[in-house]
């Protein structure tokens, strides 16, 4: 029988991370973060929660791989087709008529997304004056987000999303292909800025006209959610475009009275500053 | 017994007729929330929901993540995410990896049902080809909680059903066509 992380520990374990390494994890949604802890607990094979708990507490090291491994990092190029065919065709053409385009991809994870964007970019002719921002609280896959090195498995799925997504292009043109990897082409890495972040506690770092922060909030505590709302509002211009996952919502936000929504789709317009 | 409290209905494949018809047995007013976690395909992706609420005046929805649990309200797991359950009866939603090669996984609900309500849960597993949800069953067995498993005899795939019987003392095993009597017959009962 294995032993379960109550809630109870987990509590604990939170306000021990939060003292000792200043992380705040407690106000993420806990049954998922529950289930991540778990999962590392029993892979690393801990005897007891205390065990667990006294390694956290005092070993940084260990700790860092915590951060890597509760945190999600299921990403994909060009998920949601539809999500990035709108993107080419209503919020692009907008973003043109700017003498420079700032693109922050907030929770980038391994930075697949941020790919997906810069070749938007490039496609629209409008990747000379962008620069792509991808943060992530992970350091670990902040690291392979730079590298722009995926797996070669995926390419034929990616290849149909992009597809999907209207491309236009052979999507191969874009990476080059080695033994089971695929490197993505260097003329769109130039354009990218990747950075560790900590959407709990770190603050605006620029400002924007297009935020993206898709299935990040889902593992947040409505509290933590409309503080990041606030966050991402700082850091957007006025008419700039904040873009969430496909359940994600800006509806209950402290700030959607000032955003519209465009369409149906997961993309709200900053329509007013804040007073 | 508890009086149940959340009712969790797993399925896959050869599953949507008997939820077909368990559905008119859930009418406004059924006493406690019914979550459907179905593993989608292309034959029933789009109209998922509208096929269902043609079953039932019950309001019928999908999952929206931090939503409130209602009883006498039918939700189901969108398509891609697994449903989790937090301990103020709200639901999150999960886009971490798959797990029997499912997302939405029958397991992963189970087990976080099962966390919150206790014995207060009661879980059905339906006709299926994976074992997805016979480990959640055992967990939510262990904790007290209800297990239905329908008749694996009465079953269009009977994969499903017929492990969660071999690894899971189940609580009742069910022929698909007795099950909206039986359901509605659980719903009802006075607490002990």
């Amino acid at each position: 029988m294995i032993t379960s992380i109550r809630y109870e520990e987990l509590d604990i374990l939170l306000n021990d991370l939060f003292t000792r390494y200043g992380y705040d994890f407690t106000e993420y949604s806990r049954a998922s973060l529950q289930r991540r802890v778990q999962r590392l607990f029993t892979l690393d094979r801990f005897p007891s929660f205390a065990e667990f708990r006294h390694r956290l507490q005092h070993d940084p090291l260990y700790f860092r791989r915590f951060v890597e491994e509760i945190t999600v990092n299921v990403t994909e190029m060009l998920r949601d087709p539809s999500f990035y065919q709108i993107l080419r065709t209503s919020i692009l053409p907008v973003l043109a008529t700017y003498p420079f385009i700032r693109i922050w991809h907030a929770g980038c994870s391994t930075g697949e997304e941020v790919y997906s964007m810069a070749i938007l970019l490039k496609e629209a002719g409008l990747l000379h004056k962008s620069l792509l921002y991808g943060t992530d609280i992970n350091p670990l896959v902040i690291e392979k987000a730079r590298k722009g090195i995926f797996p070669v498995s995926q390419m034929q799925k990616y290849s149909e999303n992009y597809i999907h997504a209207g491309g236009m292009n052979d999507f191969s043109a874009y990476y080059t292909a080695k033994y089971h990897l695929a490197k993505f082409d260097s003329s769109l890495t130039g354009k990218m800025i990747f950075s560790t972040h900590n959407l709990v506690s770190d603050f605006s770092f620029n400002e924007f006209q297009l935020i993206l922060c898709r299935n990040v909030l889902i593992y947040f505590e409505r509290s933590l959610q409309s503080k990041v709302f606030k966050l991402f509002d700082y850091s957007l211009e006025n008419f700039g475009y904040l873009a969430l996952g496909s359940k994600e919502s800006l509806r209950f936000s402290p700030i959607a009275d000032r955003y519209r929504q465009i369409g149906k789709e997961k993309i709200w317009r900053k329509v007013h500053e804040a007073s | 017994m508890k009086r149940a409290e959340l009712m969790v209905i797993g399925g896959s494949a050869g599953s949507l007729q008997v939820i077909l018809g368990i559905l008119p047995v859930i009418q406004p007013g059924f006493p406690l929330p019914v979550l459907i976690v179905l593993h989608r395909n292309g034959v029933f992706e789009s109209n998922l929901e509208d096929l269902l609420a043609s079953r039932t005046r019950a309001p019928i929805k999908e999952v929206e993540e931090k939503e409130s649990i209602l009883p006498g309200v039918i939700y189901i797991a969108p398509a891609d995410y697994h449903v989790l359950i937090e301990q103020d009866h709200t639901f999150s939603l999960d886009y971490s990896e798959r797990v029997n090669f499912s997302r939405p996984s029958i397991d992963v609900t189970f087990r976080c049902a099962s966390d919150v309500y206790g014995a207060g849960l009661v879980c059905l597993l339906l006709s299926g080809g994976n074992a997805d949800g016979v480990e959640g069953l055992q967990y939510v067995k262990g904790r007290g909680g209800v297990v239905v498993v329908q008749d694996p005899a009465t079953a269009e795939v009977p994969y499903m059903p017929e492990h969660a019987i071999a690894r899971v003392e189940a609580d009742f095993v069910v022929p698909a066509g007795e099950m909206p009597a039986f359901l509605k017959g659980l719903a009802f009962l006075p607490p002990a």
